[in-house]
């Protein structure tokens, strides 16, 4: 359809200059063009410094643990192993296994954790129109979470094609909570913020009940094992482990931008997206499935990890501005950031003991929640 | 310039035999049932045209289906039965996409739960001409046509200072302009309105109302618009529905739909009804001394 033929007869004066310069001159009288609309200049303005502070992020973390590994000594070691191209112990050393087996491996874990608890916190807050909604307070965190201890128990914890199968049990708990919280929240087509939370603490405390039971009649020595992965703890992966869940959570992600065009309609309301020519339930469907999944998978590889999902968009909104084209992505870039430094300090704060990163994160989101729903709930209950 | 250039090319296409922007026949539409075998259609039976080019406004009492057959128009929500048709075309099988390329749905209430600014809120309006690559759909950077539409329909709503302001501070009226704003970015054929007017106070309605008559004389849209007012839906659409229980109660110009024994029927209560001094249309005044349930929605 051709929109540029027609002509106002009021403007059709100015249409010899609309072509080249139209579009910067009208905007420039508005004010702030690029604070009100999101360019792919703005965007990369934004992107490539956050990507730049992630690596100087993950740079300083490693040095952090029981055993303080300088730069120099952290830029030896990688040097090293490159040139031996292995990170066997007989090459590099006990500072070396610490560095490459355990902590880089642990950090880039926590990096993708945290970006993908924060990108799924973002689309369901979009989804549900509601800046309180987070894959641990809606209970779909806890619903993974019994899927994967149900897995553990029955024994079927074991690998498929060398993909283990928990986060696909995670997945389908995880679906399952999102569908309940859904259903039972929703009244006369509305997602009321007070229902959503109640549906969420609700199913949080069966789903807790479940699996507290679960754990105790289990083998005493796995249930120790169960309770603390469920406390939320990130646990240094092998590199083709790693490698796996990086791919397949990348991918993901990946798709969940492709969305974000949509995401910004949906926060109209699904009668306005519809007007606007969304498909809203494909939409909807696609991109709930899509977070049951990554948070089915975080959650088998790292336990409860709570409310980086609310905080971060919340922040980065404030920073960066509503549309998810930079939303999503800077909030995944920043929820890897925060989880790094989070996962820093549960290493090191009673060092040489650990604290579950989940109470990190818990107790300072927690707080977070409560300054939000006190102070804030002008904004959108 | 450029958002009437939709309808230009239309007219001139295939439009031709069809003048009419909607034929309406025999539709029927409920929720949900609440109970088995319970009765409880929202529209019953509706048969209507609406002109290219006219205002046309839907009144009737609470639940009387007028914000139903509005959303019906806008395929925002599905009829059961009877069949509509949109500039010829069959609007049931339209894909929601073509559809939004030539109607325009502003809602009666559209809370905003994020701070998107108002810029970005009217671009939204541009989505359905995004459709044709698939990766721009989901993620994609605004043309600078889009741009331009945009800014456009912001100063046709006299929205351009408070480009950069997020929704959320807006007030009532600045709101309800946005809405509208991002309708026109849409470059529609028809305007859809749910109370546009609802909650603004006289200075806002008129300024809606201005829009409204802009739109249609300037750019010959089609206006419907759904209002539980009287007296604007008399002064401003050329021609009224009035819905009674879902069923057609009467149709045609104010002075034909707007009479005593019509509204005693239909709102089941007795009022005034003079000329207004200007126009002469039927103008509605709550009488006195009477002990009237409804509040003053009528002025």
């Amino acid at each position: 359809m051709n929109l540029t033929t027609g002509s106002l007869p009021a403007s059709s004066d100015h249409r010899s200059c609309e072509n080249d310069s139209g579009p910067s001159q009208a905007l420039s009288s508005a004010g702030k063009p690029s604070l009100s609309v999101l360019t792919a200049r703005r965007w990369t303005v934004v992107m490539v410094p956050l990507m730049l502070l992630s690596a100087t992020l993950l740079l300083i973390c490693v040095q952090f643990g029981a055993q303080w590994i300088g730069l120099g000594q952290v830029i030896d070691i990688v040097e090293h192993a490159f040139r031996e191209g292995s990170v066997e112990s007989e090459q590099i050393g006990t500072a070396g296994v610490i560095l490459l087996q355990v902590r880089l491996p642990r950090l880039l874990l926590g990096l993708l954790v945290g970006a993908c608890l924060a990108s799924v916190g973002v689309v369901l807050q979009a989804l549900l129109r509601n800046p309180l909604a987070d894959p641990y307070v809606l209970g779909v965190s806890s619903g993974a979470a019994l899927g994967v201890a149900l897995a553990i128990l029955l024994g079927i914890g074991s690998t498929v094609f060398a993909l283990s199968v928990l986060p696909l049990c995670g997945f389908a708990g995880g679906l399952l909570s999102l569908v309940v919280v859904y259903r039972m929240a929703l009244s006369y087509g509305r997602l009321p913020i007070h229902s959503l939370l109640l549906a969420g603490v609700i199913l949080n405390s069966i789903f807790s009940a479940l699996i507290m039971f679960i754990t105790s009649i289990m083998e005493p020595n796995r249930s120790a094992g169960t309770m603390t992965w469920l406390m939320g703890t990130l646990t240094a992966p092998s590199y083709p482990a790693l490698a796996i869940l990086a791919c397949y959570l990348m991918g993901g992600l990946f798709l969940l931008l492709k969305q974000a065009r949509r995401l910004n309609i949906l926060t109209l309301g699904e009668e306005s997206a519809r007007s606007l020519g969304i498909e809203t339930e494909q939409v909807k469907r696609l991109v709930y499935l899509l977070s049951a999944l990554i948070t089915g998978a975080v959650v088998s590889v790292s336990g409860m990890i709570g409310f980086v999902g609310m905080v971060i968009p919340h922040a980065v909104r404030l920073m960066f501005g509503a549309d998810h084209r930079l939303l999503l992505p800077a909030s995944a870039l920043i929820g890897g950031m925060y989880l790094m430094i989070a996962d820093t300090a549960a290493r090191t704060l009673l060092s040489p003991a650990e604290i579950p990163v989940g109470i990190i994160t818990a107790l300072a989101g927690g707080p977070f929640f409560i300054y939000l729903l006190v102070w804030r709930k002008d904004r959108f209950a | 310039m450029s958002l009437s250039s939709a309808r230009e090319q239309d007219m001139t296409g295939s439009a031709v035999a069809s003048r009419k922007a909607y034929e309406v026949r025999s539709l029927r539409f409920r929720y949900q049932p609440l109970s088995r075998g319970a009765e409880n259609w929202v529209l019953d039976g509706l048969t209507f045209d609406v002109e290219a080019g006219e205002i046309f406004g839907i009144v009737g009492p609470n639940g009387s289906g007028k914000t139903s057959l509005l959303k019906l128009m806008a395929k925002v929500l599905g009829a059961q039965a009877g069949d509509m048709a949109l500039f010829g075309r069959d609007l049931g099988a339209m894909p929601q996409v073509e559809v939004a390329r030539t109607v325009a749905f502003v809602p009666q209430e559209s809370p905003q739960v994020f701070s998107f600014t108002v810029m970005e809120t009217v671009l939204m309006g541009r989505h359905p001409h995004h459709q044709g690559e698939k990766w721009s759909a989901g993620f994609g950077w605004e043309s600078a046509e889009d741009l331009r539409i945009a800014e456009e329909a912001m100063q046709y709503a006299d929205l351009t200072h408070l480009a950069g302001r997020s929704v959320m501070d807006l007030s009532g009226g600045e709101r309800q302009r946005c809405m509208i704003a991002r309708a026109l970015a849409q470059a529609p054929q028809v305007l859809l309105l749910d109370e546009p007017t609802a909650f603004l106070d006289l200075q806002h309605q008129l300024e809606i109302c201005a829009i409204v008559r802009r739109l249609k004389e300037e750019r010959g849209l089609t206006v419907v618009l759904v209002s539980h007012d009287l007296n604007l839906a008399s002064q401003y659409c050329d021609r009224i529905l009035m819905l009674k229980a879902g069923t057609l109660f009467r149709l045609g110009p104010p002075h034909d739909v707007i009479d005593v024994e019509g509204l005693r029927d239909v709102y089941g209560c007795t009022v005034l009804i003079d000329r207004h001094p200007e126009s002469g249309v039927p103008r509605v005044t709550m009488p006195q001394y009477r002990a009237v349930k409804n509040s003053g929605n009528s002025l």
